[in-house]
């Protein structure tokens, strides 16, 4: 970009202006990454609520479905598939959290941005465009489901809870899974007036998912009818793969479309979410 | 294209759906000047704006900012441009200082810079003294002070102010008058909207009044007061359900009248002849005022209207 600078008086001024001029060009990178230093720093503030919440979860989650019901498990069925239920389901959990997290940080984070606080409309009047705000805020995000979901292996490794470690690469699929949400959700919450939305989402949506996409047993232990909708979403592709990561099996030509199934998610959700902020905050 | 433009529309509109907020206008503003959109709530002016901004899409129309298109070079012209919307948009939950820093990083500004700026823009919007506190609790002015400072962040060329003093308690008003006209000698351009006419009187070179989306009158204060308006006006107040009776016998009396729900206002260039004659008519009002004319009195008269409330 160049500019002409006109002619006056060059130096600080009384208010300590440097004077026009060109300024440096940024790239896409720099932009994105100033937004989402932007929203480090405001999470600065919170960061300790939320690190203890990161540790106390997956403790909770271990110590009741992995030991207690775990131990009912294993003796009466002997595992499931011939695998421990401790880690049947620790894998399981851990895709599932990545989901609560992306539903967290995409629903009243972003329609206060919008509304409330209204950021991204100060974001949008500098030289940022749609996309590094939209961006910035899901780096964010996945910075979020990075850091809890390896919390989450490191506070269960110790309590055997993986088999493999392999179990490192079910961290980068939690990231996939939950930003296959939390990338949709940016466009859900874009479109909504008011946060009533929300609530309706987590009890219809997120609790049914939570429960029946194969977190806590197995798919084809569901009524044949239910099976469909546990493979339209995206948290059973994410636990398959996190289970397979976590006990060290390769994952097989399934393992690709649970991966196209995330990338599809991830994709779609950016074009919408990208259409909505757009015909939201630039109209 | 000369390059003492900077901001030039032609036919610029601006619908929603079926509604015209902004409905053709022709709007030129010069380097260094401070421009004013006047008119009540809904007249375009904040659509205008954000139109100017480059966050709204062009209608129709044409629309140039300082040589570019805004529909090809939005980022590039914001990045030399400042803007201050209506409503104070800061992070409540970061420190001044911070509010400052994080938004010049928005710029593509260094580290350095945006530290070095935010001094200096501190200092200038007589917040160094709050510098590390959290925004949430300061006042309604400081507030205003701080979205003007990191709006000049990027040192911008063009610095759009909507309502910049609206809720601001007189005083308060007064410091941010003070501010706009330091950076107005810096030869910083301004563009600003406002439904109070002091505002406008206080701060534009040259505005326009726009009601209904359209521009109704342009030129200087001091130009559109004299030919819209007498020199002077007269106020007549009367007692409740008083005014009917007393409308015929004061008419005729100086230029013109207008009858408002609460008062009759007499343009005359002399006040004073004219409250003379309107006593000499026999009329006892409940009170008179003589004022000189505002630019209020050239809104009402080109659109029958007040301006505000």
């Amino acid at each position: 970009m160049t500019t002409a600078t006109p002619d006056r008086v060059s130096g600080p001024t009384p208010s300590g202006r440097l004077g026009f001029g060109a300024r440096r060009p940024t790239s896409t990178l720099e932009r994105v990454g100033a937004v989402t230093a932007h929203h480090v720093l405001v999470y600065r503030r919170t960061w300790r609520g939320s690190i203890i919440t990161r540790f106390l979860s997956p403790l909770f989650f271990l110590l009741s479905m992995g030991l207690g019901l775990g131990a009912l498990v294993d003796d009466s069925a002997g595992g499931v598939d011939g695998v421990p239920y401790l880690q049947y389901v620790v894998p399981g959990i851990l895709a599932m959290q990545a989901m609560m997290t992306a539903f967290g940080e995409s629903t009243y984070a972003v329609m206060g941005y919008i509304k409330w606080n209204q950021m991204y409309a100060a974001m949008l009047a500098t030289p940022l465009r749609v996309v590094e705000v939209l961006g910035g805020h899901l780096a964010l995000v996945a910075f979020h489901l990075f850091t809890g979901s390896l919390i989450f292996v490191l506070v269960a490794a110790p309590f055997g809870a993986f088999a493999s470690w392999w179990v490192l690469l079910a961290v980068p699929v939690a990231v996939l899974t939950g930003l296959a949400f939390a990338v949709p959700m940016f466009a859900f919450a874009a479109r909504l007036e008011n946060d009533n939305g929300f609530s309706i989402l987590f009890r219809f949506v997120v609790t049914p998912l939570m429960l029946f996409s194969g977190t806590f047993f197995p798919v084809d232990q569901l009524p044949l009818w239910m099976q469909p909708i546990a493979w339209a979403t995206p948290l059973w592709h994410g636990v398959e793969l996190s289970r397979d990561a976590a006990t060290g099996t390769a994952p097989g030509p399934l393992g690709a479309v649970h991966l196209a199934v995330l990338l599809g998610y991830v994709a779609v959700g950016w074009v919408l979410a990208r259409r909505e902020f757009t015909r939201r905050l630039v109209s | 294209m000369g390059d003492d433009i900077l901001l030039r529309a032609r036919g610029l509109t601006k619908r929603f759906g079926d509604f015209t907020a902004v409905d053709g206008i022709d709007v030129e503003v010069r380097r260094g000047e401070a421009f004013g959109f006047l008119g009540p709530n809904g007249a375009g002016k904040s659509s205008t704006m954000r139109m100017v901004g480059c966050v709204s899409p062009v209608t129709e129309g044409e629309l140039s900012i300082l040589g570019m298109n805004p529909a090809s070079d939005g980022p590039a012209i914001r990045a030399r441009l400042g803007v201050c919307p209506q409503r104070d948009i800061l992070d409540d939950d970061l420190s001044v200082e911070e509010n400052l820093w994080v938004y010049g990083r928005f710029f593509g500004l260094s580290r350095h810079e945006v530290r070095t700026r935010a001094d200096d823009l501190l200092e200038f919007a007589q917040l160094t003294e709050r510098r590390r506190d959290r925004v949430e609790p300061l006042s309604g002015g400081m507030k205003r002070r701080l979205t003007i400072a990191r709006s000049l962040i990027n040192d911008p060329e063009v610095l759009l102010l909507d309502e910049p003093t609206t809720g601001l308690d007189p005083q308060a008003r007064h410091v941010l008058w003070d501010r706009l006209f330091r950076l107005k000698r810096e030869g910083v351009t301004l563009i600003v909207t406002t439904h109070y006419m002091d505002e406008a009187e206080q701060l534009c070179d040259r505005l326009v009044v726009m009601d209904h989306g359209r521009i109704v009158a342009e030129g200087s204060p001091r130009a559109l007061i004299t030919e819209h308006a007498t020199r002077e006006v007269l106020e007549l107040r009367f007692d409740l359900d008083e005014q009917d009776r007393h409308v015929d016998a004061v008419a005729g009396v100086g230029e013109r009248l207008e009858v408002l729900p609460d008062r009759l206002l007499v343009y005359a260039d002399d006040g004073d002849a004219a409250l003379a004659t309107v006593h000499a008519r026999g009329v006892q009002p409940l009170s008179s005022l003589v004022r000189r004319s505002t630019l209020e009195d050239v809104f009402l008269h080109l659109t029958g209207r007040s301006l505000v409330d």
